[in-house]
């Protein structure tokens, strides 16, 4: 079973991103199940939400408390709420930044861990490139699939193609696209060794525009 | 056709396949999902003849279902917690009268406190009711169940109540297998009252009953209920003959065959029991999960036999009768009279609070120790603030937002769940 938590705050759709996430998986043949951490919804207000995902059908209701990754949709809840809580050791994060790793004062936080499982995508940006609209949602799943591998990138596009038509959906893709070629190009193929391809703290992606 | 699909829309879509010809509602989480999918589906056309009554509160929801199901029509509505108690007197009325109506229950507390979060207590209040009462223990259940209560419902011209837990199931998204519309017409043929508001052959539905007949109405309705312990599993039979999924309709067992120890629960945290269970069998813990679907009518028979080769049995309970404790312990208790098998209960998942596996395994390692009532998780801290400030003086003020003031913001997901 892999678990991951989305972080975010209300109005940025984190309760969607738990429920494309398990689309996709979906779409690559898996179980999967996602839901919202179910508090009164309020614009601005930090929100949790969970997907498992599992080769055999899952049962379990209870929230999810040692996760196996973490999508942070914005650096202003790293310092806010305890976003690393339970995290397995070994565990991902993917984090919506502009800013490369070593630049968002979480070095604390995140002592101990692999560099390699820890990257920051600047989905905003890349939304807005797209988009023209602030959705990260699908650029950070990109960056996820081509950082653990669980679903593909075409799992990812179908999963929008359900929720989304015409440019909005075609701009969704091409952003997923963009973060998930990125993230693969420094990941390399698959999940386990190949994690080491990416070096400690190295930028991800290219920042020169990154107040643009 | 399997789906990865909310629990809502997922129901929407099963109430659609049984074509109800009215429905009426009122929104309140965590139902609404539930409701605006429905609408939707009334207004694309999709659905015909069926009328989507938007009615001004529940009380009115559940009288224009009476009206509609006492016309002849197939009536469905959908509600939760407040909602669920402001349609109460109307609630009683659609039993007393023999209305075969549909209603899901999207299980969330009542307050005060107001919490929006899901436990038993609403639905468990209309226990005695007159309603037939089925606890869904996942989203493909919550499905199954809704075409079968239909079938129920109009076989023994009773009202149901499907009941979700709201959020855990309302709001999750999984893998649903749908029903196609041929095999629900197949399996639910048009709705043949067996009483209809008709001008052409006029009746009153309604009338006074004094003391020469009263009790026999209402001895006649529990018999009616009596009957249903043999029609819903004939019912779940048929549906999984059409459909592959065969469940017994009144209970479900899980690893009951060697169980010294079996936890009985209702709804959605029969699942993650059952990987507790698999967890704790691993280390030869012999324990087993009976799940009840069928709350009302109550199946004594079927839950006597589950447990009698039992040692001991924990009631876990999303529900609390102040004063008293377990409501469904007391049932369990009643099935199992004269046997030598201890039966606890165990308070759980109030108001939303997280039910962790983690818990639950620590709660039936720990079995014997048990008191005869527990409450699981429960924050024994803020409890004794709260004492201590009853005792410091008269004018402590209310207890809520005191207890608010100790443990920060509401509801925050972070603060309750986390591994202690």
């Amino acid at each position: 079973m892999f678990q991951t938590r989305f972080h975010g705050r209300g109005g940025q759709g984190v309760v969607t991103a738990a429920e494309l996430l398990s689309v996709a998986a979906f779409r690559a043949g898996r179980h999967a199940q996602a839901f919202p951490s179910f508090g009164s919804e309020r614009t601005g207000a930090p929100v949790v939400s969970y997907c498992r995902i599992d080769d055999r059908p899952i049962r379990s209701r209870e929230p999810v408390v040692v996760p196996d990754a973490l999508i942070i949709q914005d650096t202003t809840l790293l310092q806010q709420t305890d976003v690393f809580a339970g995290l397995a050791d070994d565990g991902y994060i993917v984090i919506n930044s502009t800013r490369d790793v070593p630049e968002l004062g979480i070095g604390e936080m995140l002592a101990g861990r692999d560099p390699a499982r820890v990257i920051t995508v600047p989905a905003t940006r890349i939304a807005m490139q797209h988009l023209g609209r602030p959705l990260p949602n699908l650029v950070l799943l990109g960056a996820f699939a081509a950082l653990t591998g669980l679903v593909g990138l075409v799992d990812v596009q179908a999963a929008a193609g359900e929720r989304f038509q015409g440019a909005v959906l075609e701009g969704n893709c091409a952003a997923a696209r963009q973060a998930y070629d990125v993230v693969k190009a420094h990941v390399g193929e698959g999940v386990g060794d190949a994690m080491a391809a990416v070096s400690a703290g190295a930028p991800v992606f290219d920042r020169k525009d990154a107040d643009a | 056709m399997r789906k990865q699909i909310e629990g809502s829309a997922a129901v929407a879509q099963a109430v659609a396949l049984a074509r109800p010809e009215v429905i009426c509602a009122y929104p309140i989480s965590p139902q609404t999902h539930i409701v605006e999918a429905l609408s939707a589906i009334v207004k694309s056309g999709d659905l015909q003849p069926c009328e989507f009554v938007n009615v001004e509160s529940e009380f009115a929801a559940m009288s224009v279902a009476i009206g509609a199901s006492a016309a002849g029509a197939r009536a469905y509505t959908a509600t939760a917690s407040q909602g669920l108690l402001f349609m109460v007197e109307a609630v009683y009325n659609a039993s007393g009268l023999g209305l075969p109506i549909v209603m899901t229950v999207a299980n969330r507390a009542i307050g005060a406190p107001i919490n929006i979060w899901n436990d038993h207590s609403d639905s468990m209040s209309q226990r005695d009711s007159g309603w037939i009462q089925l606890y869904a223990e996942d989203n493909q259940e919550a499905v199954d169940l809704h075409i079968q209560a239909f079938k129920l419902a109009e076989t023994v011209s009773l009202p149901v109540m499907v009941c979700m837990d709201g959020f855990i199931l309302t709001h999750a998204v999984e893998e649903v297998e749908m029903p196609d519309q041929a095999t629900v017409d197949a399996f639910l043929p048009a709705f043949e009252p067996r009483q209809v508001l008709d001008p052409a052959e006029p009746v009153s539905i309604g009338a006074m009953v004094g003391p020469e007949a009263f009790m026999e109405v209402r001895y006649l309705a529990h018999r009616r209920q009596m009957e249903a312990l043999e029609v819903i599993p004939a019912i779940a039979a048929e549906y999984g003959a059409v459909t592959g999924r065969v469940r017994d309709g009144l209970i479900s067992r899980y690893r009951l065959d060697d169980a010294e120890i079996v936890v009985v629960a209702l709804g959605s945290v029969i699942g993650t029991l059952q990987d507790t269970v698999d967890a704790l069998r691993e280390q030869g813990v012999l324990v087993g999960v009976l799940g009840i679907t069928s709350f009302r009518p109550f199946p004594l028979e079927s839950v006597r036999d589950a447990l009698a080769g039992a040692r001991s049995v924990v009631v876990l309970e999303k529900a609390l009768a102040v004063g008293i404790g377990g409501i469904v312990a007391n049932n369990v208790r009643t099935a199992v009279a004269g046997l030598a098998i201890d039966v606890r209960t165990v308070i759980a998942g109030l108001g939303g609070r997280p039910i962790l596996g983690e818990s639950l395994a620590e709660m039936i390692r720990g079995v014997d120790d048990l008191d005869e009532l527990t409450f699981l998780d429960l924050r024994t801290e803020l409890v004794e603030r709260e004492l201590q400030r009853n005792r410091a003086t008269r004018r402590s003020g209310p207890t809520a937002e005191n207890l608010l003031r100790d443990v920060g913001a509401v509801g925050d997901p972070l603060s309750v769940r986390m591994p202690r």
